[in-house]
């Protein structure tokens, strides 16, 4: 550790970023992250469209916690810790479903879809002491959404999510903007992987534009042999061949921001589509430039976009639109769940070529994302020399910072440090 | 049925194809192993939480046709597959293999398999699953012109990625 109990040495007049390596190693960090990043920040959850009608739920851990993801008979989208109040089994075992009641098998509590305890066999048993009202499943102090993305908090005394999230909101409506409606969805089946390496590894890998060539040469190859123009870098400092920049969005959020090479199933085509896809893509547009206006409808077709939502949520608005959040599963290892989003009135054929556009670098099974995963595991396993070798070199593009800040430039990760120093700083 | 009909096939003959593509797969004999397919191949691997569900309204890990698999191959082949180099060490066992129709000169084939994926002080890797083939009778043998890798696990989990051909 740096002085003053600093994780990161942050010279700004030098143009020097190190970072201490133990962040990645140290159990003791690991247990102030749950209590200062995890307890204090807003969560991801979930996406109201997995809840399509009253009754639906999802069971899934959330920093480290099991949850009930529902939404009640009144149609409300609710969130519970997936736990009996009686001697605390879960309540649920499901992945997923519709509902009306969660009945724990262990002595049959049962507890309604807005968690509410409805049953206790044998209730005579107890005396009046005993106040079913407040018996009711227990839920995160906070739980509110942005246009159907659900977030928990569970610190009573957090900002609200609005505040939270800040710019990011702008971010988050320009994915949106896809759909005519303002309507996105979670489409059906979740990649869910585990990657042996510290959780923060896939915050700076998922907006780190600067390890594309070198990382992903297979899939730039075969971006190639699709016949995407992949051009060499026109400017002094590029590594890609277009230009994009990191930006920092406020309290530890940040975004690249790209002119797009790649294609995009909204709606920038690239040969890869077929020649077929040209007539629907044209049709995508020209409804883009019509709702949106030329300039908005250029923002959301010829950019892409990887935001990070501090701490640990990623919305990819590249080959296709990934939600893909991580968790800690301890120090050298992360449980990430990605999921593709796509608009809800989106025709059969544009939606099949958006999952395939998906699947051409996303995923476990994609061009790319094994190789980042790789990579986030060289690292880790690097990383048993921390003590001989103890700061890793973050100060890229330092020198023009406040000035332009490149996606290739080490910026936007430096933005991830500084806040979650500033977290962990806090003496608990 | 009648073994003179250029439909016939058996189990035996299919369980020699479906040991010999295993081999090669195993091997990372790829471009022998591309021989084996259709030219209008497909290659699926479906979500683990959607095992039935269609790649054209569904995520899944690959959803590959004739040029997506044909890319695969130089991609996994290359050192710069990082997720494969080195290449990892893969022994499969196929089993259970069924016919379960044959409709002119296409056969399905259903059956299970264990992969084994062993890589350098690493876990051992265990991709279980079953298979649906629709094999296309070429000549004395088969073309694959679809295989169906189903995995049971309920999520990808430790496995982390599938980047090798499953």
């Amino acid at each position: 550790m740096g002085a003053n109990g600093s994780y990161v040495i942050d010279d700004r007049e030098k143009g020097q970023f190190l970072l201490d390596r133990s962040v990645h190693v140290s159990e003791d960090v690991l247990r102030k992250e749950m209590t200062h990043i995890f307890s204090k920040c807003w969560i991801y959850v979930g996406h109201g469209s997995e809840l399509k009608k009253p009754g639906d739920f999802q069971t899934r851990r959330v920093a480290g916690r099991p949850v009930i993801f529902a939404r009640d008979q009144k149609g409300e989208v609710r969130c519970f810790f997936n736990t009996c109040r009686h001697r605390g089994a879960i309540v649920c075992a499901d992945r997923s479903g519709n509902a009306r009641r969660f009945m724990c098998v262990y002595h049959g509590w049962i507890y309604g879809n807005d968690g509410a305890l409805a049953r206790v066999p044998g209730e005579d048993a107890y005396t009046e002491a005993f106040d079913k009202s407040s018996l009711g499943l227990k839920g995160p102090a906070k739980f509110e959404n942005y246009r159907d993305f659900w977030f928990l908090n569970l610190d009573p005394d957090a900002v609200s999510l609005r505040e939270y999230l800040g710019k990011t909101t702008e971010y988050i409506d320009l994915v949106v903007d896809q759909s005519p409606s303002g309507k996105m969805e979670i489409l059906p089946g979740t990649q869910e992987y585990d990657v042996n390496a510290n959780w923060k590894l896939m915050v700076e890998n998922s907006v780190d534009d600067y390890h594309l060539p070198s990382t992903h040469s297979t899939w730039l190859n075969f971006m190639k042999n699709s016949g995407v123009k992949v051009e060499p870098p026109k400017e002094a400092g590029l590594v890609l061949p277009t230009k994009g920049y990191a930006v920092d969005l406020g309290n530890g959020h940040f975004t690249t921001d790209n002119v797009n090479f790649r294609g995009r199933p909204v709606a920038k085509w690239i040969p890869l589509y077929g020649e077929d896809a040209k007539p629907e893509m044209d049709e995508i547009r020209a409804e883009l430039v019509q709702r949106l206006g030329p300039e908005r409808a250029t923002r959301v077709a010829d950019t892409n976009r990887n935001l990070v939502i501090f701490p640990n949520l990623v919305i990819n608005d590249g080959s296709s639109v990934t939600v893909r959040a991580f968790y800690p599963e301890g120090v050298d290892k992360m449980h990430v769940t990605a999921w593709a989003l796509g608009p809800v009135e989106e025709s059969e054929t544009a939606r099949a070529r958006r999952l395939d556009a998906f699947l051409t670098f996303y995923g476990p099974g994609g061009f790319a994302t094994p190789d980042d995963v790789e990579a986030l595991e060289m690292v880790q396993k690097g990383l048993a020399n921390w003590q001989d070798d103890r700061w890793s070199e973050m100060s890229r593009g330092m020198g023009h910072e406040g000035v332009e800040q490149l996606n290739s430039d080490e910026f936007h990760l430096r933005l991830f440090w500084r806040k979650w120093n500033e977290m962990m700083g806090d003496q608990a | 049925m009648n073994a003179q009909s250029p439909t016939a096939v058996t189990r035996a003959e299919v369980e020699d194809f479906l040991f010999m593509e295993a081999e090669l797969l195993d091997n990372w004999r790829l471009k022998e192993w591309e021989e084996l397919l259709a030219e209008d191949a497909c290659y699926y691997i479906p979500p683990n939480d959607e095992p039935e569900g269609s790649h054209r309204n569904t995520l899944f890990i690959v959803a590959d046709d004739r040029e997506r698999i044909r890319q695969r191959v130089i991609r996994v082949l290359d050192p710069n597959c990082h997720a494969e180099y080195p290449k990892s060490r893969l022994s499969r066992i196929i089993g259970n293999v069924r016919i379960v129709s044959v409709e002119g000169d296409l056969i399905t084939v259903t059956g299970n398999f264990v992969a084994h994926r062993y890589r350098r002080y690493e876990r051992m890797g265990e991709y279980v699953g079953n298979f649906r083939y629709i094999l296309k009778r070429h000549g004395a043998s088969f073309l694959i012109k679809e295989r169906r890798m189903v995995l049971k696990s309920h999520e990808l989990g430790s496995l982390g990625s599938v980047s090798f051909i499953l």
